[in-house]
Protein backbone atom coordinates (compact mmCIF):
# COMPACT_ATOMS: atom_id res chain seq x y z
CA UNK A 1 0.00 0.00 0.00
CA UNK A 2 1.37 3.40 -1.00
CA UNK A 3 0.65 6.76 0.64
CA UNK A 4 -1.53 7.69 -2.37
CA UNK A 5 -3.71 4.60 -1.82
CA UNK A 6 -4.20 5.51 1.85
CA UNK A 7 -5.25 8.99 0.68
CA UNK A 8 -7.83 7.44 -1.67
CA UNK A 9 -9.27 5.38 1.22
CA UNK A 10 -9.37 8.52 3.41
CA UNK A 11 -11.25 10.28 0.58
CA UNK A 12 -13.81 7.44 0.45
CA UNK A 13 -14.39 7.77 4.23
CA UNK A 14 -14.55 11.59 4.38
CA UNK A 15 -16.61 12.32 1.26
CA UNK A 16 -19.16 9.60 2.10
CA UNK A 17 -19.82 10.81 5.67
CA UNK A 18 -19.91 14.51 4.73
CA UNK A 19 -22.17 13.81 1.73
CA UNK A 20 -24.64 11.78 3.82
CA UNK A 21 -24.79 14.51 6.46
CA UNK A 22 -25.55 17.22 3.87
CA UNK A 23 -28.22 15.03 2.23
CA UNK A 24 -29.88 14.47 5.61
CA UNK A 25 -29.86 18.22 6.31
CA UNK A 26 -31.52 18.91 2.94
CA UNK A 27 -34.15 16.18 3.30
CA UNK A 28 -35.19 17.56 6.69
CA UNK A 29 -35.97 20.87 4.92
CA UNK A 30 -38.16 19.07 2.39
CA UNK A 31 -40.09 17.02 4.96
CA UNK A 32 -41.55 13.54 4.55
CA UNK A 33 -42.05 12.34 0.97
CA UNK A 34 -45.12 10.12 0.56
CA UNK A 35 -45.44 7.30 -1.98
CA UNK A 36 -47.91 9.49 -3.92
CA UNK A 37 -45.40 12.31 -4.31
CA UNK A 38 -42.31 10.42 -5.46
CA UNK A 39 -41.64 13.18 -8.04
CA UNK A 40 -40.59 15.31 -5.06
CA UNK A 41 -37.53 13.06 -4.76
CA UNK A 42 -36.44 14.11 -8.27
CA UNK A 43 -36.97 17.79 -7.39
CA UNK A 44 -35.02 17.28 -4.13
CA UNK A 45 -31.74 17.69 -6.06
CA UNK A 46 -32.59 21.41 -6.49
CA UNK A 47 -32.22 21.96 -2.74
CA UNK A 48 -28.75 23.51 -2.06
CA UNK A 49 -28.00 21.10 0.81
CA UNK A 50 -28.99 18.07 -1.28
CA UNK A 51 -27.05 19.42 -4.30
CA UNK A 52 -23.91 19.94 -2.14
CA UNK A 53 -24.36 16.45 -0.70
CA UNK A 54 -24.59 15.01 -4.22
CA UNK A 55 -21.35 16.81 -5.23
CA UNK A 56 -19.53 15.28 -2.26
CA UNK A 57 -21.05 11.87 -3.02
CA UNK A 58 -19.71 12.17 -6.59
CA UNK A 59 -16.24 12.76 -5.11
CA UNK A 60 -16.85 9.73 -2.88
CA UNK A 61 -17.85 7.67 -5.94
CA UNK A 62 -14.66 8.59 -7.84
CA UNK A 63 -12.46 7.64 -4.84
CA UNK A 64 -14.48 4.46 -4.27
CA UNK A 65 -14.11 3.34 -7.91
CA UNK A 66 -10.39 4.04 -7.77
CA UNK A 67 -10.05 1.97 -4.56
CA UNK A 68 -12.06 -0.92 -6.00
CA UNK A 69 -9.73 -1.03 -9.01
CA UNK A 70 -6.81 -2.17 -6.79
CA UNK A 71 -8.40 -3.63 -3.64
CA UNK A 72 -11.04 -6.20 -2.65
CA UNK A 73 -14.56 -5.04 -1.80
CA UNK A 74 -14.22 -6.70 1.63
CA UNK A 75 -11.08 -4.57 2.23
CA UNK A 76 -12.37 -1.23 0.95
CA UNK A 77 -15.70 -1.21 2.83
CA UNK A 78 -14.39 -1.76 6.39
CA UNK A 79 -11.31 0.41 5.77
CA UNK A 80 -13.46 3.32 4.62
CA UNK A 81 -15.81 3.06 7.62
CA UNK A 82 -13.40 5.23 9.65
CA UNK A 83 -15.52 8.13 8.34
CA UNK A 84 -18.15 7.33 11.00
CA UNK A 85 -15.48 7.62 13.68
CA UNK A 86 -14.14 10.89 12.24
CA UNK A 87 -17.63 12.45 12.15
CA UNK A 88 -18.22 11.44 15.78
CA UNK A 89 -14.84 12.85 16.86
CA UNK A 90 -15.50 16.13 15.00
CA UNK A 91 -18.93 16.30 16.67
CA UNK A 92 -17.32 15.73 20.09
CA UNK A 93 -14.24 17.94 19.91
CA UNK A 94 -15.31 20.42 17.20
CA UNK A 95 -18.95 21.02 18.16
CA UNK A 96 -18.74 19.85 21.80
CA UNK A 97 -21.63 17.39 21.33
CA UNK A 98 -22.06 14.72 24.01
CA UNK A 99 -21.15 11.16 22.96
CA UNK A 100 -22.85 8.35 24.88
CA UNK A 101 -20.88 5.34 26.19
CA UNK A 102 -22.61 3.18 23.54
CA UNK A 103 -21.22 5.46 20.82
CA UNK A 104 -17.71 5.28 22.29
CA UNK A 105 -18.08 1.48 22.23
CA UNK A 106 -19.22 1.74 18.59
CA UNK A 107 -16.14 3.84 17.78
CA UNK A 108 -13.93 1.23 19.45
CA UNK A 109 -15.55 -1.63 17.50
CA UNK A 110 -15.21 0.17 14.15
CA UNK A 111 -11.58 1.05 14.87
CA UNK A 112 -10.88 -2.58 15.83
CA UNK A 113 -12.62 -3.80 12.65
CA UNK A 114 -10.57 -1.43 10.50
CA UNK A 115 -7.40 -2.56 12.29
CA UNK A 116 -8.29 -6.22 11.60
CA UNK A 117 -8.66 -5.67 7.87
CA UNK A 118 -5.86 -3.10 7.48
CA UNK A 119 -3.09 -5.46 8.60
CA UNK A 120 -4.08 -7.98 5.91
CA UNK A 121 -3.51 -7.73 2.16
CA UNK A 122 -5.67 -5.26 0.20
CA UNK A 123 -6.08 -7.65 -2.73
CA UNK A 124 -6.30 -11.43 -2.56
CA UNK A 125 -6.13 -13.79 -5.56
CA UNK A 126 -9.65 -14.80 -6.63
CA UNK A 127 -10.97 -18.18 -5.52
CA UNK A 128 -11.65 -20.56 -8.39
CA UNK A 129 -15.41 -21.15 -8.42
CA UNK A 130 -15.56 -21.07 -4.66
CA UNK A 131 -12.83 -23.70 -4.19
CA UNK A 132 -9.30 -23.14 -2.97
CA UNK A 133 -6.11 -24.78 -4.12
CA UNK A 134 -4.47 -26.80 -1.33
CA UNK A 135 -1.66 -24.26 -0.89
CA UNK A 136 -4.12 -21.38 -0.63
CA UNK A 137 -5.98 -22.67 2.42
CA UNK A 138 -3.40 -21.38 4.92
CA UNK A 139 -3.32 -18.01 3.18
CA UNK A 140 -7.12 -17.70 3.43
CA UNK A 141 -7.02 -18.53 7.13
CA UNK A 142 -4.56 -15.63 7.60
CA UNK A 143 -6.62 -13.20 5.54
CA UNK B 1 -46.78 3.32 8.97
CA UNK B 2 -43.79 5.66 9.33
CA UNK B 3 -41.69 2.84 10.81
CA UNK B 4 -42.80 0.40 8.09
CA UNK B 5 -41.75 2.85 5.34
CA UNK B 6 -38.42 3.49 7.09
CA UNK B 7 -37.57 -0.22 7.40
CA UNK B 8 -38.79 -0.96 3.85
CA UNK B 9 -36.42 1.77 2.64
CA UNK B 10 -33.57 0.31 4.75
CA UNK B 11 -34.20 -3.15 3.25
CA UNK B 12 -34.17 -1.72 -0.26
CA UNK B 13 -30.99 0.28 0.45
CA UNK B 14 -29.20 -2.87 1.68
CA UNK B 15 -30.31 -4.96 -1.32
CA UNK B 16 -29.54 -2.30 -3.92
CA UNK B 17 -26.21 -1.24 -2.31
CA UNK B 18 -24.96 -4.81 -2.06
CA UNK B 19 -25.92 -5.52 -5.68
CA UNK B 20 -24.30 -2.25 -6.77
CA UNK B 21 -21.10 -2.83 -4.74
CA UNK B 22 -20.63 -6.32 -6.16
CA UNK B 23 -21.26 -5.19 -9.76
CA UNK B 24 -19.00 -2.13 -9.44
CA UNK B 25 -16.22 -4.13 -7.80
CA UNK B 26 -16.44 -6.69 -10.61
CA UNK B 27 -16.34 -3.90 -13.21
CA UNK B 28 -13.33 -2.11 -11.68
CA UNK B 29 -11.32 -5.34 -11.42
CA UNK B 30 -11.92 -5.80 -15.15
CA UNK B 31 -10.87 -2.20 -15.86
CA UNK B 32 -7.65 -2.52 -13.81
CA UNK B 33 -5.70 -0.08 -11.61
CA UNK B 34 -7.11 3.36 -12.46
CA UNK B 35 -3.91 5.27 -11.67
CA UNK B 36 -1.85 3.06 -14.02
CA UNK B 37 -4.46 3.52 -16.77
CA UNK B 38 -4.50 7.28 -16.17
CA UNK B 39 -0.71 7.46 -16.67
CA UNK B 40 -0.91 5.54 -19.93
CA UNK B 41 -4.20 6.72 -21.48
CA UNK B 42 -5.24 9.89 -19.60
CA UNK B 43 -8.57 10.73 -17.99
CA UNK B 44 -10.63 10.20 -21.17
CA UNK B 45 -9.07 6.78 -21.67
CA UNK B 46 -10.01 5.78 -18.13
CA UNK B 47 -13.57 7.11 -18.48
CA UNK B 48 -14.02 5.39 -21.85
CA UNK B 49 -12.85 2.07 -20.48
CA UNK B 50 -14.99 2.32 -17.33
CA UNK B 51 -18.14 3.37 -19.20
CA UNK B 52 -17.67 0.56 -21.75
CA UNK B 53 -17.91 -2.05 -18.98
CA UNK B 54 -21.52 -3.36 -18.80
CA UNK B 55 -21.36 -4.33 -15.12
CA UNK B 56 -20.35 -0.73 -14.29
CA UNK B 57 -23.57 0.62 -15.86
CA UNK B 58 -25.67 -2.04 -14.06
CA UNK B 59 -23.87 -1.26 -10.79
CA UNK B 60 -24.53 2.44 -11.31
CA UNK B 61 -28.25 1.72 -11.81
CA UNK B 62 -28.35 -0.33 -8.60
CA UNK B 63 -26.57 2.52 -6.76
CA UNK B 64 -29.14 4.99 -8.13
CA UNK B 65 -31.91 2.79 -6.68
CA UNK B 66 -30.00 2.72 -3.35
CA UNK B 67 -29.57 6.51 -3.46
CA UNK B 68 -33.27 7.23 -4.01
CA UNK B 69 -34.18 4.65 -1.37
CA UNK B 70 -31.86 6.54 0.99
CA UNK B 71 -33.59 9.86 0.19
CA UNK B 72 -36.97 8.15 0.72
CA UNK B 73 -35.77 6.61 3.99
CA UNK B 74 -34.30 9.91 5.23
CA UNK B 75 -37.58 11.68 4.54
CA UNK B 76 -39.37 9.21 6.88
CA UNK B 77 -36.77 8.19 9.45
CA UNK B 78 -33.93 9.81 11.39
CA UNK B 79 -30.44 10.02 9.94
CA UNK B 80 -29.20 8.33 13.12
CA UNK B 81 -31.30 5.25 12.32
CA UNK B 82 -31.42 5.03 8.51
CA UNK B 83 -27.72 5.51 7.71
CA UNK B 84 -26.18 3.32 10.47
CA UNK B 85 -28.79 0.55 10.13
CA UNK B 86 -28.49 0.31 6.35
CA UNK B 87 -24.69 0.66 6.48
CA UNK B 88 -24.18 -2.02 9.12
CA UNK B 89 -26.48 -4.51 7.37
CA UNK B 90 -24.76 -3.72 4.05
CA UNK B 91 -21.33 -4.54 5.55
CA UNK B 92 -22.48 -8.04 6.52
CA UNK B 93 -24.41 -8.62 3.26
CA UNK B 94 -21.35 -7.51 1.25
CA UNK B 95 -19.04 -9.92 3.06
CA UNK B 96 -21.25 -12.85 2.00
CA UNK B 97 -21.91 -11.47 -1.50
CA UNK B 98 -18.19 -10.83 -2.14
CA UNK B 99 -17.38 -14.43 -1.18
CA UNK B 100 -20.19 -15.93 -3.29
CA UNK B 101 -20.18 -13.71 -6.38
CA UNK B 102 -16.68 -12.18 -6.51
CA UNK B 103 -14.91 -15.27 -5.08
CA UNK B 104 -12.96 -13.03 -2.69
CA UNK B 105 -11.15 -14.77 0.14
CA UNK B 106 -13.27 -13.70 3.07
CA UNK B 107 -11.32 -15.44 5.80
CA UNK B 108 -11.84 -15.18 9.54
CA UNK B 109 -10.07 -11.82 9.72
CA UNK B 110 -12.23 -10.13 7.11
CA UNK B 111 -15.47 -11.66 8.40
CA UNK B 112 -14.53 -10.51 11.92
CA UNK B 113 -13.77 -7.02 10.55
CA UNK B 114 -17.18 -6.87 8.80
CA UNK B 115 -19.00 -7.97 11.97
CA UNK B 116 -17.06 -5.55 14.22
CA UNK B 117 -17.69 -2.62 11.87
CA UNK B 118 -21.38 -3.57 11.46
CA UNK B 119 -21.80 -3.79 15.26
CA UNK B 120 -19.91 -0.55 15.76
CA UNK B 121 -21.98 1.32 13.19
CA UNK B 122 -25.19 0.01 14.80
CA UNK B 123 -24.00 1.18 18.25
CA UNK B 124 -23.25 4.65 16.84
CA UNK B 125 -27.00 5.01 16.24
CA UNK B 126 -27.84 4.69 19.93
Amino acid sequence: MTFRKYLVLAGVALFSSAGDSLLARGMKDLGSVSLHQLSNLILAILDPWVASGILLLLAFFASYMSALSWADLTYVLPASSLGYVLVALVARFGFHEAISPARWLGIALITAGVGFVAVGPSLTPARKHGKLAAGDVAQEAQS
Amino acid sequence: MKQAYTWAAIGLIVLASTTGDVLLSHAMKKVGDVSELWKRHGLLGVLGRVLATPTFILGLLAMAVAFYSLLFGLSWGDLSLVVPASASLTFVANAFAARIFLHERVGRRRMMAALLVAGGVALMAI
